[in-house]
């Protein structure tokens, strides 16, 4: 099962390993072409672990791991990226002493080419053009993870991974972070949107997996869900 | 102040211009890696040797020789970080102190296998004895001058490669954060063994500037490491254009030792340095 | 359970067996000739400064390649004190020990403005510096260094085997005291926050561990046995000269390669190392740089296989630490 080479993702029984500790385990979850998959759970659920094994950044990890047909347990961060899948990661992790421009220039120089440009990102995102030469340490919360998410969007990606990209800013700000995915969806980029906030991520998703302790504890649409029966697979008990 | 202490200070200030092209290096790995290599010196001098072996064959001046290396100086600080250093890059800097330290020892008694305890000197042909005369008062040589001009070179183009263009920005995200970079995707290795390479050239120029200024031994590495490192530290750490400066302050320290007394000349560049060490702990031109 | 007892009565013999070599070693000039009672000496007198430098380099995340500067700073002491200012030598001793001391406080002041890797260097730079200034000390020979007058040498001994016994029996009682004291120094409360230290500094600082004050204690700490250590290379050499009492390849280098080959960061690898340093001194010196080439080599090999050296294999293969210090795994 490797997946065919227009699905975006498919993980089959992955564990991931810090150590003797088991973060994630025998996951199993797919993302279909144009799909937003919302991947929740609470603080420690092993989200963070699930994108980093998907990027070959985890300590350790078994199963296995398919995008457009490519097994990515073979390759590097750098094939991986080249090959469209990219991360936003959590806590931005921008080059605080980089300019905004660089540090979108290296998303690009490190991914594909395609038709996401330096100036379409800054169309988007009009203020990071404002403050293209400022160093991205003096960026609001809200400014640095929009020249976080279009570093990632100029690898020109075709799954794109977001983690928590609503942590630690205003409501108002998460707002046009969001207001962007749909956007993003309609350059024909998958995606998984990972967040501690339900409802915000609920809202895009297509599809939403519930992670308790690093294991899937609830698969659905948001549609149908039931917000109690969420609540009971989020939290556990 | 005399004429002649004027002099001193002024030779002086252009030894530092070699001094200079000793620590651009160290400055590039200790900025970009977070590590010291204790091999520094060392790997000048076996690059020393290396140049008076091929001049000696092909019968070229050894700048000649050390442009031709330059690539090949690249490939081995590359590699060299590549299957070596990057094994033991991390947290603790324990391990990049040791491994270095044991290169040093290494490459210091495999020269003393290779080529015998004797000094070396290399001839730099017409430049070396050619001096021009300044004010009336003194005359400066025409190689002093070219090698501190040698090293403004080297320190702008580093600055040019290292904040104009891509590669440079690349290495400077590493250097800001290397996890985040290999999280997104940019090999933090490749970008540090790049650096490494680039820290290659600059031991192949110092070396060729070295043996043709100075005596050469296999055991004088430890020596042109601690140069090297009193320069960045003088200068402020992470300043390349800091690390001229360091290395004149330096070289004047020395001659105006040597001025009191010929022994007085290492004592008075290590003074120096310490008590700049206790008035400025951050060095003369700190970063931000 | 049979597997435990038969392991625990191991520790155990091989815990006695530790305690009759000692025994024995301290019946030394009884048992041994001349020869080995002057090997044993150089022996007792390394092993002095590869268990200062572990404590450094192991524990307190002091990386020095200085510490030949206070070994010099004992011997140029001890001469001065013992011959210069005729001061009687066994008041000299501790007095130069003492000296040793009183010379790291300000050079400690100066040289933690730096910090891990530049901290290094800046040791080496201060023994430099040291070494320098002894070479131009009135009346200690200068660059090419004096002997000790005979009445001094004379003074521990009458005769040549009574003098070899009498510094054997010193470095014997100097390696006790560096290991005694420093295990139970490591034991201390002091030494608890260093053993959390060695295995995590950021979780060590977390939970409260002065890491400044513990690494100023340990800097102190490591002075006086360097200094007394250089006394009694002096006595072997019989002479003080700035580049044999401050050899970085002897009393640094050499000392680097046997704790990093034994073990950092515990007690037991330092003597393993220092056994092996001299075992393989025996068959590989006749190379002369060859030697130095393997010992690089080996060093390096070792930190890339096995980072905690021999003595960190043996504790990942089940072997309990022989000389716990603070915490070692509980059999």
């Amino acid at each position: 099962m490797s997946g065919a080479d227009d699905e975006p993702l498919r993980v089959e029984k992955l564990n991931v390993y810090y150590g003797q500790f088991r973060a994630v385990h025998d996951i199993d979850l797919t993302v279909a072409a144009g799909e937003i998959v919302s991947v929740i759970g609470a603080n420690g659920a092993g989200k963070t672990s699930f994108l980093k094994a998907i990027m070959q950044q985890a300590d350790r990890a078994e199963g296995s791991i398919h995008a457009f047909g490519l097994n990515l347990r073979t390759m590097s961060t750098p094939q991986i990226v080249a090959a469209g899948v990219a991360l936003v990661p959590e806590g931005r992790r921008l080059f605080p002493s980089l300019t905004v421009a660089e540090n979108l220039r290296i998303g690009w120089e490190i991914g594909r080419r395609g038709s996401i440009t330096l100036d379409r990102i800054y169309s988007w995102f009009p203020v990071l053009a404002e403050r293209r030469d400022q160093p991205a340490r003096r960026l609001s919360g809200g400014q640095q993870q929009m020249v976080a998410l279009g570093r990632a969007l100029l690898a020109n990606p075709r799954l794109l991974l977001c983690d928590e990209i609503s942590l630690g800013l205003a409501p108002v700000v998460v707002g046009q972070l969001y207001d962007i995915l749909p956007k993003i969806r309609a350059e024909g980029i998958s995606m998984i949107v990972i967040e501690q906030d339900v409802v915000r991520s609920l809202a895009v998703a297509d599809r939403f997996y519930c992670f308790l302790e690093g294991a899937v504890s609830l698969v659905g649409r948001p549609q149908d869900a039931n917000r109690d029966v969420i609540m009971r697979h989020y939290f556990g008990g | 102040m005399t004429i002649d202490m004027l002099n001193q200070a002024i030779q002086g200030a252009l030894i530092g211009g070699l001094y200079a092209l000793f620590a651009v290096g160290l400055s590039l790995s200790l900025g970009v890696i977070r590590f010291i290599n204790i091999a520094h010196g060392d790997l000048i001098v076996l690059a020393s040797f290396l140049l008076m072996s091929l001049s000696g064959l092909l019968g070229l001046s050894p700048f000649v020789v050390a442009l031709f290396m330059l690539p090949l100086a690249f490939a081995a600080g590359y590699w060299l970080q590549r299957l070596l250093l990057q094994r033991v890059v991390g947290e603790s800097v324990l391990p990049v102190i040791l491994v270095t330290f044991g290169l040093s020892i290494m490459i210091q008694n495999g020269l003393l296998q290779a080529y015998g305890p004797d000094t070396h000197k290399l001839h730099g042909g017409q430049i070396e004895v050619a001096s021009v005369h300044m004010f009336g008062l003194f005359d400066i040589g025409f190689f002093p001058l070219a090698v501190f001009f040698t090293a403004i070179v080297v320190i702008a183009a580093l600055d040019i490669l290292l904040y104009r263009t891509s590669i440079g920005a690349r290495i400077r995200a590493v250097a800001d954060d290397p996890a985040a970079a290999d999280l997104i995707g940019l090999s933090s290795g490749r970008m540090y063994a790049i650096a490494m390479g680039v820290v290659g050239m600059t031991v192949m120029l110092a070396a060729s500037c070295m043996s043709v200024w100075t005596n050469f031994d296999p055991a004088i590495g430890p020596s042109r490491l601690l140069t090297a490192f009193e320069a960045v530290v003088l200068g402020g750490l992470g300043s390349l254009w800091g690390t001229l400066v360091g290395g004149m302050v330096l070289g004047i320290a020395q001659n105006l030792g040597a001025q009191m007394d010929a022994s007085w000349q290492i004592l008075a560049q290590h003074l120096i340095f310490l008590l700049v060490l206790v008035l400025r702990p951050r060095g003369l031109f700190p970063k931000a | 359970m049979t597997g435990r007892n038969q392991f625990m009565t191991g520790l155990a013999i091989t815990r006695f067996a530790l305690v009759a070599i000692i025994l024995a070693l301290a019946a030394g000039p009884w048992l041994f000739d001349l020869n080995q009672q002057t090997l044993l000496t150089e022996f007792f007198t390394l092993l002095v400064l590869a268990l200062m430098w572990n404590l450094l380099a192991g524990y307190a995340d002091i990386i020095t390649v200085g510490q030949h500067a206070f070994v010099g700073v004992g011997a140029y002491a001890f001469y001065g004190l013992a011959v210069l200012a005729d001061v009687d030598i066994f008041l000299a001793i501790p007095m130069a020990a003492l000296t040793t001391l009183l010379v790291a406080i300000p050079t400690m002041a100066i040289i933690f403005r730096l910090r891990t890797a530049y901290l290094a260097v800046g040791t080496w730079v201060a023994a430099e510096v040291m070494m320098l200034i002894a070479g131009k000390l009135p009346g200690f020979g200068g660059g090419s260094g004096t002997s000790l007058p005979i009445p001094v040498v004379k003074a521990f001994g009458a005769t040549l085997s009574g003098r070899v016994s009498t510094f054997y029996a010193m470095s014997f009682a100097l390696a006790l005291l560096a290991f005694g004291t420093t295990w139970i120094f490591l034991r201390s409360r002091v030494g608890l926050g260093l053993t959390a230290m060695r295995d995590n500094e950021e979780a060590a600082g977390a939970a409260g561990v002065d890491l400044v004050m513990t690494r100023i204690v340990c800097f102190l700490w490591t002075a006086p046995f360097l200094g007394l250590a250089g006394v009694l290379v002096t006595l072997q050499k019989l002479r003080v000269a700035p580049s044999a009492s401050f050899s970085i390849t002897d009393w640094t280098i050499y000392i680097i390669f046997i704790v990093v080959i034994g073990g950092i960061g515990s007690l037991e690898g330092p003597v393993i190392g220092t056994i092996l340093f001299f075992l393989l001194r025996g068959y590989l010196a006749a190379y002369g740089t060859w030697y130095l080439i393997i010992l690089g080599a080996v060093s390096i090999g070792v930190i890339l296989a096995e980072p905690r050296g021999i003595w960190g294999a043996c504790r990942r293969w089940g072997i309990p630490d022989l000389a716990p210090a603070s915490h070692g795994p509980k059999p």
